[in-house]
């Protein structure tokens, strides 16, 4: 990760951050973070020496760049001191800082980085069983570039001759960029690429995820953070249509769902059985989501195996007509089938299919149009080529254009507003599915979730949502993202997550104050999906995780998360309570997002100082209230009159929904 | 149906009513909710409606303007309501404008509409702000020009305005006679050419006095006295002598002393080269500015920026997107919307100049150089570029007042061609060279909002108000073609002169809670203690600067003249040469170099600002453009949430200071939260142009998702739709 030069120097040596008091325990490692950021005015000097701190740092300084001249003028750069000092530590000061529980793998001299924006640059490349480190001291400040092998698709040798540099690594990143490295070749230095595949894919290498070996402590717990019973309870469930089963504890009905499914109170477990034979991989129609008015429910599942020769399914048929009974506001049911027509009729010959119209009454059916796994993949693929590393600023919209990338978000929005829209102002139920429901199926539902439903806008909510909707549910996080493992071509990756995030990112734009979390907390998220710092995104199901022990083993990624909060949250969130959102699925509206996948060009590094000036007036406005209580206090006190809420709630606070949905 | 057009009945004048678009605050003593759930009968409804119509059949008019002729009923269609069933009503067309009366009470009205215009209203069009006129038939339409009008008239109008709004009016339901004579008549008057004198301006000031107290409390420099030249030059501390020789403006080609660096060098713009002229004034312009700038680089825009037809036609293709009939065709052009984005290549003339601006910055603040810009007129290129710089370089034009003496300063006293460019009198000259202008300050606001004083919504007003032919500052050619025009009329009529108002003047459009949306709440004003006295750079060229100012007063001999100015020609010469050995790679790589220092500098606001060029950096300013389009309205959402959480912050600080009683030093923005009272939910990314009617919270979701099926389709339309606009 390259950074702001300045940056390095802060939050390298104990000295920087020995002085403050460790009040965050948070010795976690970010997804590729670097040490240190210029930091903001804020004493935080104890997140700086901690990596996972030192990560918000770094992205902050990503975001907010150049912000203001109190930040970054008056960074003095104390390595550079004690290099002056010290004198000849230079292999001391470029060691590579560590999470606990990171082992330092291999050493290397003499590397060259082969910057593609501020051109090479030689320094010490230093391998650990997590992260890729290069530090130089060329540079003042030092240039850093810290690289988590977690996000590293592929490695490959590049033959090339800079100077008395003959070998050459090329890194093919996750996460929209590609080092490359040059050094002489030696016997020592052979070994940076064997350690590198080895640490990089330690599935492949018979090691254990890294997430396994971290040793870091929170003060929050993140595993607490999704209860499904309590989620459930939230939404008013069970009630006297949905129950809370249990037929799938032992995950022997359907292996890819959660061991809690809602489903309706009339169904037997016997009937159950019988519908998951007649849906892909066993996934049911299960409730996600019921409206608190209406009692219009999203229901997802995969698709109903119909085959060919039409078979039909008692069961599924008087299964899904409970559901339309379950919500007395509609007579109809509408199935939103994810995939383009033409391909759903492929699945039919191919034994999978749809439901057909004649079949089940009641029911209106819709294809949403959109593309495959492998689609979308390609589509990223074409989007790295245009983003990095340099922009062709001339041909600049129609190379995005022809990545198709925002047109395939544009129709994932689309297709979360319609349902969105039959739930809300149909009152209408409704049923979403793709082939097997794990991909584009968590997608919609989770985004029309986010629309419907508020406190699904808000930090923790938005993390409940994902453990639900996406991991919960069996999202193949393990195959989409292809953690630890070295076959980069498998045709089962997918960016699916991201694009999710992306639409997440596209609604937060258009609805800047709606919103708890901010843009850091999305970029931050999607670091972690691949860093395999944190065990919230590993394996393929909720039942592999049990396996495996995930929640004992590991770390949650909304324990650190959570445990720094203000760093993640949105100084413009207003009470959105009770209000839906819908985003306008125009691409007229729509924008790549740059902050993200255009992150690593220096030249693009967005300037976000709005949010500096509104927090400044947040802390202004907390202040002036407690001087405020204070004098209220000492009138009160003398007087013994009470006036305590004399100033009222913000102005924010006291909108009046126009109309409620919760 | 309704009997007897415009001239009977009544006049407007029943108290009640008002007026439906142009009225200022009709309706007042009505409910507050617009309910249809009546207590009358049906046939009770008809009669009132009736009465209402007869009551409000005419517009207010304003002073001066009177109605040419009328028509009705019309039906007007609205692209908001989904029902498409258009609203009924009297279509007049007077000396300022097309206006549309609605049958219907605007009981709608009164909410959300703190920002209504005092000129005109929502169903208003100024002859000016017409852009094309279009008769439609089935599902298509055709462009009518000014020479195509016989004796038919079409049953449905479509009217594109320069500020992006569509009207489409049906004059099917009028009778035959009322319908001919409206259309020929909006035609005649929108499309036709036409003398200077017939421009509603005119009537409009010789009947309204603006008095000149109002113009004396702006405090927008007008730059049309020696006095206002003579404080900017001191303000920016230039060391240029003002000439008052060309009062009389009979000097045709001129340098133009724009701004002064507090390095010493300076920035002045041209006409192109100057021929050699032996008259005294030019003469002794030149000898100055040898004397001045012995290093000198001149920038001659023409080389590497597109011509004022460029600019046009390219605004001509962009604005097309904006200007939507219906639901289907904009998502249709949606799919598109990437690549017809760049096909338009407005983006990219925008970059063009930004970058232009930043290499002539760079010479100001890199090298110390004293720049010269020059273009054929140097009145168009040149004034986006001087302006641009003065933008970047100094944080007082990035304030409301500075941003105004500005526009003042480079534009109208720098001889714009405001008159042509805006093409008032149909004359073929047209090119939205300010609006250009306007969208690069956008550019710089979006990517640096806190350095700005002024809004989104002051810039998109502004360029409004381009169009609405009320304004001196947009009605000339130049100072010299103003006071032509001016004076000898009030000769004649013996009276002062006519007192034309300017834009500046914002209160003849808007109330001040209007005005306040002027104002940016991301604003940080500089603090006092940043105050620090500038730096003194000693001037690279004292020498020259020290002369007494004597020497250029008094006219030497010729010979010693034609020397030197022949050495400048040369020397100019040796500069063009060399800008052509550079490649432009090389400049542009230069100018990425500094860019680049730069953003690695920490950012000061009220320092220098440099625009981020790069293609995902320009954005397409979403306020002017998708404003009036129902299709991308995000209810609740927009950047005006934002702004709102923002207000409503500032004046909770400050009443809490106020409650701490400290003496009020509130050194943010102010903004009267009045005018965005009540919650951020009601608010849409239209915000306060346009708030929807209905406030149906039904998302608008794409008619066509599949782009396979779409571009086949769409392509075969597009086919169709051209040319019918090809047919005249």
């Amino acid at each position: 990760m390259e950074k702001h030069p300045s940056a390095a120097a802060y939050g390298y040596g104990p000295e920087s951050s020995g002085a403050a008091p460790n009040r965050k325990p948070s010795r976690g490692g970010g997804g590729g973070a670097a040490a240190g950021g210029t930091g903001s005015r804020q004493p935080s000097v104890e997140t700086l020496d901690s990596p996972t701190g030192s990560h918000v740092e770094w992205c902050k300084q990503l975001i907010a760049a150049t912000i203001s001249s109190q930040i970054s003028g008056s960074v003095p750069p104390p390595v550079g001191l004690r290099a002056l000092r010290d004198g000849n530590k230079q292999a001391q000061m470029e060691e590579a800082p560590r999470v606990p529980g990171e082992t330092i793998k291999t050493i290397a001299k003499d590397v060259m980085y082969i910057c593609p924006f501020t051109g090479a640059v030689s320094g010490t490349l230093t391998v650990t069983d997590y992260k890729l480190y290069f530090k130089s001291l060329e540079r003042d400040p030092p240039f850093v570039l810290d690289v988590n092998l977690g996000v590293i698709s592929r490695l490959e040798t590049i033959s090339l001759q800079i100077g008395e540099n003959n070998r050459g690594i090329e890194i093919v990143c996750k996460d929209m960029r590609n080092p490359r490295f040059a050094y002489k070749e030696e016997q020592s230095k052979l070994e940076i690429f064997e350690t590198l595949t080895k640490y990089a894919f330690p599935l492949s290498n018979d090691l254990p995820l890294f997430a396994f070996l971290y040793k870091e402590t929170f003060p929050e717990d993140g595993w607490k953070v999704y209860d499904p019973v309590a989620e459930y309870k939230r939404q008013g469930l069970p009630n006297e249509s949905w129950t809370i089963s249990k037929i799938n504890s032992s995950y022997e009905v359907c292996d890819t769902y959660p061991a809690l499914l809602v489903v309706p109170t009339s169904i037997k477990d016997e009937e159950l059985r019988k519908v998951a034979s007649f849906r892909a991989k066993h996934r049911i129609p299960v409730l996600s989501w019921i409206h608190p008015e209406s009692q219009a429910t999203i229901v997802r599942c995969s698709q109903p195996l119909v085959g060919p020769t039409d078979r039909r399914c008692k069961e599924d048929e008087r299964y899904l007509q409970t559901i339309l009974d379950a919500n007395a506001q509609s007579h109809k049911l509408t199935i939103f089938d994810a995939r383009q027509n033409s391909v759903a009729d492929t699945n039919k010959a191919k034994d999978g299919g749809y439901e057909s119209e004649s079949f089940y009454p009641n029911v209106e059916l819709n294809f949403l149009d959109i593309p495959n796994i492998h689609v979308m993949r390609e589509s990223l693929r074409k989007l790295k080529e245009v983003v990095y590393p340099s922009i062709d600023e001339a041909r600049w919209l129609s190379a995005v254009d022809s990545t198709h990338w925002l047109e395939y978000i544009r129709l994932l929005l689309a297709g979360a507003v319609r349902v969105a829209d039959k739930l809300e102002s149909g009152k209408t139920s409704v049923v979403v599915h793709c082939s097997d429901g794990w991909d584009r199926t968590a997608q919609l539902t989770s985004l029309a979730m986010l629309m419907l439903d508020s406190y699904y806008r808000t930090l923790r909510g938005f993390q409940v949502l994902l453990e639900k909707e996406w991991i919960s549910f069996g999202h193949r996080f393990a195959a989409r993202v292809g953690h630890g493992d070295e076959n980069h071509a498998n045709s089962e990756r997918s960016p699916l997550f991201v694009q999710f995030v992306d639409c997440v990112w596209q609604m937060m734009r258009q609805f800047p104050s709606a919103f708890e979390f901010n843009e850091l907390f999305l970029i931050t998220i999607l670091d972690h999906l691949y860093s395999c710092l944190f065990g919230t995104f590993l394996y393929n199901s909720e039942q592999e995780r049990v396996n495996k022990e995930v929640h004992g083993k590991t770390v949650s990624l909304w324990s650190y998360m959570n445990s720094q909060v203000e760093d993640f949250t949105n100084p413009f969130y207003v009470n959105y309570e009770n209000h839906v959102i819908y985003p306008v699925a125009s691409l007229r509206h729509l924008e790549l997002w740059v902050s993200y996948y255009v992150r690593w060009n220096p030249r693009m590094r967005p300037q976000m100082p709005v949010h500096q000036h509104l927090k400044e007036l947040l802390v202004l406005r907390t202040e002036l209230q407690k001087k405020v209580e204070e004098l209220q206090r000492d009138v009160a006190s003398s007087r013994s009159i009470s006036s305590s809420s004399e100033h009222g709630p913000s102005p924010s606070h006291t909108s009046t929904p126009l109309y409620t949905t919760v | 149906m309704l009997s007897g057009g415009g001239g009977g009945s009544g006049g407007g004048g029943g108290g009640a009513g008002g007026g439906g678009g142009a009225g200022g605050g009709s309706g007042g003593g009505r409910s507050p909710k617009p309910s249809f759930v009546s207590y009358v009968t049906p046939e009770e409804i008809n009669l009132t409606e009736k009465e209402i119509s007869r009551k409000e059949k005419q517009p207010d008019l304003l002073q001066g303007e009177v109605i040419f002729c009328s028509a009705s009923p019309i039906r007007k269609c609205t692209q908001d309501d989904f029902s498409q069933r258009g609203i009924f009503g009297s279509l007049f067309c007077t000396n300022f404008r097309i206006s549309f009366i609605s049958d219907e009470t605007q009981l709608e009205e009164e909410e959300g509409q703190v920002f209504k215009n005092k000129l005109y209203g929502e169903n208003d069009i100024p002859l000016t702000c017409v852009d094309n006129i279009y008769r439609g038939f089935d599902e298509k339409k055709k462009l009518i020009t000014s020479g195509s009008v016989r004796n038919k008239y079409p049953s449905k109008i479509i009217i594109h305005c320069k500020d992006l709004r569509v009207f489409q009016f049906s004059l099917a339901f009028a009778k035959e006679e009322d319908a001919k004579k409206i259309f020929q008549g909006i035609v005649h008057h929108c499309l036709e050419p036409k003398s200077l004198k017939c421009i509603f301006a005119f009537s409009y000031s010789e009947k309204m006095t603006f008095s000149s107290e109002n113009q004396t409390k702006l405090k927008t420099v007008m730059f049309d006295s020696m006095v206002d030249w003579a404080q900017e030059m001191k303000r920016t501390k230039g060391n240029c002598k003002l000439v008052s020789a060309n009062a009389d403006f009979n000097i045709s080609t001129k340098y133009i002393w724009c701004w002064s660096h507090h390095s010493g060098c300076a920035l002045f713009k041209t006409a192109s080269l100057p021929l050699m002229q032996e008259d005294g004034c030019s003469q002794s312009y030149r000898t100055y500015m040898e004397r001045y700038c012995t290093c000198v680089k001149t920038e001659e825009l023409p080389e590497t920026l597109p011509t004022i037809q460029d600019i046009q036609q390219s605004y001509n293709k962009f604005k097309q997107f904006f200007l939507v009939d219906n639901t289907t065709e904009f998502w249709m052009s949606d799919v598109k919307w990437f690549s017809s984005l760049e096909n338009s290549g407005w983006l990219d003339i925008i970059r063009q100049c930004l970058t232009k601006a930043v290499e002539v910055v760079e010479c100001l603040e890199n090298e110390n150089t004293n720049v010269l810009i020059m273009e054929e007129e140097g009145s168009d290129l040149c004034c986006v570029i001087s302006s641009l710089v003065q933008v970047m370089l100094d944080p007082h034009f990035r304030t409301l007042e500075g941003f105004q003496s500005l526009v003042q300063k480079e534009w109208v006293a720098g001889g714009h061609h405001f008159l042509d460019r805006c093409n008032y009198l149909h004359k073929d000259k047209e090119s939205p060279v300010f609006l250009l202008f306007l969208e690069c300050v956008w550019q710089l606001l979006q990517q640096y909002a806190p350095a700005f004083q002024f809004s989104e919504t002051y810039l998109t007003v502004l360029s409004d108000s381009v169009d609405v032919s009320v304004f001196s500052t947009f009605l000339f050619n130049s100072p010299h073609h103003r006071a032509t025009t001016i004076q000898p009329v009030s000769l004649l009529a013996q009276k002062g002169p006519l007192n034309l108002p300017t834009v500046w003047d914002w209160s003849v459009q808007f109330n001040s809670a209007a005005q306040d949306f002027f104002t940016n709440p991301l604003y940080v004003e500089k603090s006092r203690q940043d105050k620090v006295p500038r730096k003194t750079f000693r001037p690279k060229h004292q020498r020259h600067q020290s002369l007494p100012s004597t020497a250029f007063k008094s006219s030497p001999k010729k010979s010693f003249f034609k020397d030197e100015t022949d050495s400048l020609k040369k020397m100019l010469r040796v500069k063009r040469i060399s800008r052509w050995l550079n490649p432009t790679d090389l400049t542009q790589s230069t100018t990425r170099e500094f860019y680049e220092a730069w953003q690695r500098k920490p950012l000061d606001y009220h320092g220098l600002l440099l625009p981020c060029v790069d293609g995902p950096a320009l954005r397409v300013w979403a306020q002017r453009y998708l404003r009036w389009l129902p299709e991308v309205q995000i209810f609740g959402g927009g950047a005006m949430t934002l702004e709102k959480k923002l207000v409503d912050l500032l004046a909770e600080v400050r009443e809490l200071r106020g409650k701490l009683d400290w003496h009020c030093s509130v050194d943010f923005s102010h903004r009267g939260a009045a005018a965005l009272a009540g919650s951020s939910v009601r608010l849409s990314s239209a915000f306060p142009f346009f708030v929807s009617r209905t406030w149906s919270f039904k998302p608008a979701i794409p008619s066509c998702l599949q782009k396979n099926l779409i571009t086949g389709t769409f392509a075969d339309k597009e086919d169709e739709d051209s040319e019918c606009l090809g047919v005249i």
